[in-house]
């Protein structure tokens, strides 16, 4: 497909701009000539080929509404069409952040109610919404972690992270000036308890883990975990991306956790906008409240307001209060849903990868063999040995039948992983349907390898070569 | 309304399948005591029309003045109608990262495109498929200085916004970085004594903005010797990104970094969030900048196509070692700049123009009032800095007459004491401006 440049032609527009009706005065009188640039260089198109060209991109894009999208840990659930609707009220919408705080009295109350609900459903004290993503929500919650011991007086270096963690926990760690240590998991792919107690020295300011882990196991050993870490003066932190297991079933606050960072983005239901914008809120135990980023909405009588005066802060991690319109999604759906909902929405997502996982077993190779939480992770290494098929192959050969393929390669932990989280809001038919078609492939892959091997067939582009993206890297377009 | 489509029957067969009575029995491995024995203390469920007439309420409690004055980081600029079209395309916004290369065609090219336009409006020669937002771009752009040169000083000046100095505050106190902030001079540009006396052989990166918190435009080609000359590393932020359509961009003038926020192309302000970080650099950063990076490449046919590239930067595969922690990005907002930067074209400039001349005209106009003083004299994009007699009583009753006035500086600057910023874009209109004219001079 042509780039947009490809399709510029000279003295096409597409937006006009009003004439001044202001008193005309030569711009170069006043602002020097020498700050101007010489031109800006944009396509030049009509509306009518801006549109074409965006529908047609889009043709060539798959989302949630396209089709069943079991992406293991993004938790890609059905977004609710009302939630986009009401985010886009044109008095949420239109709102200048340094509005006066009595013109902004609604997003204020949406703000303070979301966060009030998200400490209940938690067990958590308290959460700052501010931060703009998960991965931003795991560097603030490690910054609390770093200024609650410097207000200690406390000199820890290192923060234990487990082998089968997200990438960004290991990251948020090392941005935040820890040396990040890894811990084993155990047999059952939970945390090595005698690994973790080698580990859990004085200069180490806590465990990072993640309930339910990446092999969508729950970790069983949680008290003792929990206890472990606290004994010698750790936090103890749990990466929130797979709370869609256990929302009015568990508390996190309850297990011993300390700090929590959430994505709002997966477990309530707003849509990733193919990739962005999400929402990382964290949540933290009482003692901790005061090291949350500024400003915080505070309630006096019946009138919300910004308060900024919170000397032992952490300070602020973004411009602004954070990503506002995502939190509008994210309330509506906590209030359309209500307690009893949002129970149900974790026990059927709990349910439909239980099902999954039972239905594929006798197909691909199930490495820890329990009761799963909202995810299941199978390895393709039977198809490997059998046909030298991999899971890259069988996931591209997923794209024929019409479905975005699972997690793949990941937990690192598991050779040739495929993390399947199917969600609550899909039917019993679309996993089975589902199911058929990894059975189908699994059978493939057995009779007729070659072909899995060159999928996808049926799509826009066929395997795109990743080593000359690398190689050659060509991350903007220049004229020929 | 709970979005399960699982019917009892289908609830049965499944269970039966997993050989479980209950779909308590999936729980089983949750220590009893932990358990939920009643259901969270939440408000009950909503219906939709419930839930709609609940939020129509709670929007009804914010008020939108029909006149803003209000810049200082966050833009009220005209949308054009495509934008919205294109980005409530269900096939984009309901779409997760494009990890799948095969079915993500469209955001992979739309992306590829955006960091082309946005090379092209910065100056530079590459740039990413977008940050956070303004102030985290410039703070990892920081962080990513001082780690690529090992040097721990930040050179910072007073006129970037106050905001995006706390977070840049922020990231450096995380990774034990010294922040030194240095002031502006009289003509409301940085200080270039103090510029040159801060910056020295430890120094990993010097934080700029222009147009500055201000408004106004600096003169960073006069500055970027005395940065290299050191060894440090420049990074160029800006808040108001349609300047770009007429200012000389940073990259041109020697910067390595161009950072800003990039909300003023097509997002709304949606109090506070969410826009996207603009992120750019020169080729020679390619390989550490922060962020994905969309890239053209062939599919096995030799057909163009487009992937995520030089992904071990990334923390996904390189952990602890990646050059930044971000996963998700503002993927949408970006794809709502692109579409906007498509629209405008060469208009752009148009734009920029008109900004121009609608703030002079106000500027002009406040400062024809008693007392009213501009306090700075260079030269400004669409927003000044104006000292009046009473900067809280002109606010109170501008916002009595409905208008959302400027920013009152003292609390972020107190030598600024009786000042006021404000903005005038393309949205204000000559009769609204004569208005708060006729409201400020009452």
């Amino acid at each position: 497909m042509e780039l947009i440049f490809e399709k510029s032609r000279p003295g096409r527009i597409a937006t006009g701009i009003p004439k001044s009706d202001v008193p005309e005065v030569a711009v170069t009188s006043i602002i020097s000539k020498s700050l101007f640039r010489d031109d800006v260089d944009l396509p030049e198109v009509a509306e009518v080929d801006l549109i074409r060209h965006y529908t047609q991109l889009s043709k060539r894009n798959f989302g949630v509404d396209v089709g069943f999208y079991p992406l293991g840990s993004c938790t890609m659930k059905y977004n609710p069409k009302i939630n986009e609707d009401v985010s886009r009220l044109p008095g949420l919408t239109s709102l200048h952040p340094y509005s006066p705080v009595k013109f902004s009295q609604g997003s204020l109350q949406i703000m303070y109610e979301l966060r009030q609900h998200l400490s209940e459903i938690f067990g958590m004290a308290d959460f700052s919404l501010q931060p703009a993503a998960g991965a931003h929500g795991e560097l603030t919650g490690v910054m609390v972690i770093k200024k609650y011991f410097e207000k200690k007086g406390q000199k820890r270096s290192k923060i234990l992270i487990p082998d089968t963690a997200h990438g960004t926990n290991p990251a948020s760690g090392a941005l935040c000036g820890y040396h990040v240590v890894t811990v084993r998991s155990n047999a059952e792919g939970g945390v090595d308890i005698g690994h973790l107690l080698e580990l859990m020295t004085k200069d180490v300011a806590g465990l990072m883990i993640t309930n339910p882990n990446t092999l969508g196991l729950f970790e069983r050993n949680i008290e003792q975990v929990s206890e472990i870490v606290h004994r010698r003066g750790g936090i103890l932190y749990c990466d929130g991306a797979n709370a869609n297991a256990f929302m009015g079933v568990t508390k996190p606050g309850d297990l011993g956790i300390d700090v929590i960072q959430l994505n709002l983005h997966k477990t309530f239901s707003t849509p990733h906008g193919c990739g962005g914008p999400g929402s990382g809120p964290v949540g933290v135990r009482k003692d901790l409240v005061r090291y949350l980023p500024v400003p915080r909405v505070i309630k006096k009588g019946r009138r919300y307001d910004w308060k900024y005066d919170f000397p032992d802060s952490i300070g602020r991690v973004r411009a602004f209060y954070g990503n506002f319109n995502v939190m509008v999604k994210a309330y509506t759906y906590i209030r359309s849903l209500g307690p009893d909902g949002l129970k149900r929405a974790s026990e059927i997502a709990v349910l439909n990868a239980n099902y999954v996982k039972e239905r594929l077993r006798a197909y691909y190779d199930l490495p820890y063999d329990r009761i799963c939480m909202h995810e299941c992770v199978f390895s393709g290494k039977r198809q490997v040995k059998e046909s030298g098929v991999h899971t890259s192959d069988i996931a591209k050969r997923l794209l024929d039948y019409g479905y975005h393929p699972p997690t793949i390669y990941f937990p690192l932990i598991v050779p040739e992983a495929i993390m399947i989280e199917p969600n609550e809001t899909e039917s019993k038919e679309t996993l089975d349907a589902f199911c058929d078609t990894m059975i189908a492939i699994a059978g493939e892959a057995k009779e007729n390898p070659d072909l899995v091997k060159s999928a996808p067939l049926t799509t826009a582009v066929k395997r795109l070569d990743d080593v000359k993206a690398a190689r050659e890297p060509d991350v903007c377009w220049r004229k020929a | 309304m709970d979005y399960v489509p699982h019917t009892p029957e289908d609830q049965r067969q499944m269970t039966e399948i997993i050989g479980i009575k209950t779909v308590d029995e999936l729980f089983a491995d949750i220590p009893e005591k932990y358990k939920l024995k009643g259901l969270l203390d939440l408000p009950p469920a909503l219906s939709e029309q419930e839930v709609a007439a609940l939020m129509k309420g709670i929007s009804s409690r914010n008020a939108v003045p029909p006149i803003t004055l209000m810049g200082a980081g966050v833009y009220n600029h005209y949308i054009p109608a495509v934008v919205g079209h294109v980005i409530s395309r269900s096939e984009f916004y309901t779409a997760y990262t494009p990890y799948q290369a095969e079915i993500s065609q469209g955001i992979l090219q739309a992306i590829y495109e955006y960091q082309t336009m946005i090379a092209k409006v910065t100056g530079m020669q590459v740039a990413n498929a977008s940050m956070y937002d303004g102030a985290s771009a410039m703070a990892e752009a920081a962080v990513l200085a001082a780690k690529t040169l090992s040097r721990e000083k930040i050179v910072i000046v007073r006129s970037v916004h106050p905001e995006y100095r706390q977070v840049v505050g922020t990231y450096a106190w995380a990774n034990g970085y010294e922040v030194v902030e240095i002031p502006y001079g009289k003509s409301g540009q940085l200080d270039r004594d103090a510029l040159s006396h801060a910056v020295d052989d430890r120094t990993a990166a010097v934080l700029v903005q222009s147009p500055n918190f201000f408004g106004i435009i600096e003169d960073i080609a006069s500055i970027e010797s005395t940065v290299h000359a050191k060894g440090a590393l420049l990074v160029s932020g800006f808040t108001e990104a349609t300047s770009l359509g007429i200012l000389k961009p940073a990259g041109e003038m020697g910067a390595d970094f161009v950072v800003g926020e990039g909300q003023s192309f097509g997002n709304p302000m949606n109090y506070g969030g969410p826009y996207l970080g603009i992120f750019a650099s020169t080729a020679k950063f390619l390989r550490k900048i922060p962020g994905r990076l969309a890239g053209a490449t062939v599919d096995k046919e030799g057909k163009r196509g487009f992937v995520l590239t030089l992904q071990t930067r990334e923390q996904h595969i390189r952990r602890e070692r990646a050059t930044s922690n971000i996963c998700s990005n503002e993927a949408l907002c970006a794809l709502a700049a692109a579409v906007y930067l498509v629209s405008l074209g060469k208009n752009l400039k148009k734009l920029a123009e008109l900004n121009i001349q609608k703030a002079n005209y106000l500027k002009q106009r406040l400062s024809e009032l008693e007392g009213w003083n501009v306090v700075f004299p260079a030269p400004v994009y669409n927003e000044f800095v104006i000292r009046c007699p009473d900067p809280k009583k002109v606010n109170q009753k501008l916002e009595a007459a409905g208008v959302i006035g400027g920013y009152e500086l003292e609390k972020d600057y107190p030598e600024l004491g009786n000042s006021l910023l404000f903005c005038a874009t393309e949205m204000l209109t000559k009769e609204d401006m004569d208005r708060v004219l006729s409201i400020v001079a009452q």
